[in-house]
């Protein structure tokens, strides 16, 4: 028989420590519904998207019943809905409105894809989306969106990364009665990958097959609890205890994987290595760092231990699953984290600091509410420092900052749900106009003579 | 096809045969129990087969449930891939 220190562990994972599947994301690719006429495409999207995710939620409930594992997200990713709409010649919010039709028929909560891929240049159709993003995040309530702008092969657009400082601004404005939220459902990328199940920056990529089911796991709170055992240990040890719990929570990512894809009769994809934090108390990366010994996090020493964690993480969890993928890494969104909303209520956590965190963990700068004042150039200006990170280092990078307006630092817009609640954060004040303006690319990275 | 059944909380007269009554109503066969008392906590672990089920899994699942409600237990029923899969290589 299992051994029953074994059994009483897991369940005390699952009901004491919040292990859960974070999302089990489906990802369908929309190449065979381009039509030049908008309104017969859109109803080839609707008519796909329903077919493939008929049963994807039916699933997910069943899994989670079967294996006592709760599965917070039921999710849909599509090809980038840029490549669909450029072969229209009409105006790409009538793609959201579908996407948002056909999720909310098939009982899920988000749906990603509304996005457009110009590290290098603007295709046709492109510009046309990304200027509509805001008024589809408007109109819809279910629909994400991302734009790449920036890649380690091909360097970053800067007309793009000053297209996009208005975009997310103007986002948040058009939403301002809804705490601005369309800026939440809004992430620019630098590397972004094909296969990531996580919102808002999930896509169905160009290389991937018909639909595929992607997993992204979760559990800070099973990791904290695993050191909170050892406070004498050193980082050696550290590193292995988590390792090992690591091991656990992907494997249960695996188990949850295939028998989706066996239920649902499509291919199972990658389980992404993550973990993810949500508002609930005893569900933090940012209470794990402190777990190992900082005061409080956001103090020196603080990316130290996040890419000691980072990588500790994905040693575990490599050897627990099949194929790999996704963002893959311990996520740091300040507003979906109890520890890290403190840290920046207390002054502790800075922005400068976050994006210095950026650089060895997953993915960016996320969920962060900055002053509804501050000019797009800056936000370009924010954008541009991610992606250059992730550019040289090879790495996914992104921004998700949320433009309080109407709000001043030390104000909270609070969004309730897994997308918690944000205090506004401070942003350098002093201009980088003159520079984005100067639009144009930057070249990408040289891959020798690496310091 | 297996699944364990846990049973924590306060030791009472008779845990042990409703839980079995309700496994053999549904045709669940006991394969192996374990079971200890420290102090007046009860914790047992049951590990049954539920190939020859007469209901399916998650009407099973929901009867124990039901059952540790009533008695003040909690009663777990998981099907034992999560066990095998968490802690084997």
């Amino acid at each position: 028989m299992i051994n029953v220190y074994d059994i009483l562990e897991t369940i005390r994972m699952i009901q004491d420590e919040c292990l859960d599947i974070r999302t089990i994301t489906m990802g369908i690719s929309l190449l065979d519904c381009i039509d030049s006429d908008i309104d017969k495409a859109c109803t080839k999207v609707y008519d796909k998207i329903t077919r493939c995710a008929e049963n994807l939620v039916k699933t997910g409930e069943s899994i989670e019943k079967e294996y006592g594992i709760p599965i917070i997200n039921k999710r849909l990713s599509v090809t980038p809905i840029a490549m669909i709409s450029a072969a229209c010649d009409a105006d790409p919010v009538k793609f959201a409105h579908t996407m948002d039709k056909a999720a909310a028929s098939c009982g899920v909560n988000l749906i990603g894809g509304y996005s457009a891929l110009v590290q290098k240049g603007f295709s046709a159709g492109d510009e046309r989306l990304i200027r509509s993003i805001p008024r589809a995040l408007a109109e819809t309530e279910r629909v994400c969106s991302s734009v790449n702008i920036g890649s380690t092969k091909t360097g970053i657009n800067m007309d793009a990364v000053k297209l996009m400082g208005g975009i997310v601004r103007e986002a948040a404005e058009l939403t301002v009665d809804n705490r601005c939220f369309g800026a939440a459902k809004l992430v620019v990328f630098c590397n972004a990958v094909d296969d990531n199940p996580f919102m808002a920056g999930a896509f169905h990529g160009v290389g991937e097959p018909d639909c595929i089911i992607n997993v992204g796991v979760s559990g800070p709170g099973v990791v904290r609890s695993a050191l909170r055992k050892y406070p004498d240990a050193n980082i050696n040890e550290l590193a292995d205890i988590i390792k090992k719990t690591a091991y656990k929570i992907t494997r249960v990512g695996q188990l949850v994987g295939v028998r989706a894809s066996e239920a649902l009769g499509v291919p199972f994809g990658i389980v992404d290595l993550s973990l993810a934090p949500t508002p609930a108390v005893g569900d933090s990366v940012a209470y794990i760092l402190e777990e190992m010994g900082l005061e409080k996090c956001g103090c020196a020493g603080t990316t130290a231990c996040l890419a000691m964690l980072n990588d500790a993480v994905k040693k575990g969890g490599v050897m627990a699953c099949s194929r790999i993928g996704g963002l893959s890494g311990a996520f740091i969104p300040v507003s979906e984290d109890a520890g890290m909303i403190a840290a920046a209520e207390c002054g502790s956590l800075l922005i400068e600091k976050l994006e210095a965190m950026t650089a060895v963990c997953s993915v960016g700068l996320d969920m962060i509410v900055i002053p509804g004042d501050t000019p797009a150039e800056v936000i370009s200006g924010i954008i541009a420092d991610e992606a250059a990170i992730g550019m040289v280092n090879s790495k996914t990078t992104a921004v998700r900052v949320i433009p309080a307006v109407g709000c001043k630092e030390g104000d909270v817009l609070d969004w309730g749900g897994l997308f918690g609640r944000g205090p506004v954060m401070n942003v350098n004040k002093f201009s980088p106009a003159a520079f984005i303006n100067r639009g144009g690319q930057i070249p990408a990275p040289l891959h020798s003579l690496r310091n | 096809m297996k699944a364990v059944i846990t049973v924590i909380g306060k030791d009472a007269v008779g845990i042990l045969a409703k839980v079995s009554t309700i496994c053999a109503e549904n045709n669940a066969n006991v394969i192996e129990v374990t079971q200890s008392v420290l102090q007046d906590m009860f914790a047992m672990i049951m590990l049954v087969d539920i190939t020859g089920l007469s209901s399916d899994f998650p009407k099973l699942q929901d009867t124990l449930t039901a059952l540790g409600d009533s008695l003040g237990l909690k009663i777990t029923t998981l099907h034992e891939d999560i066990f095998n899969t968490m802690h084997s290589i």
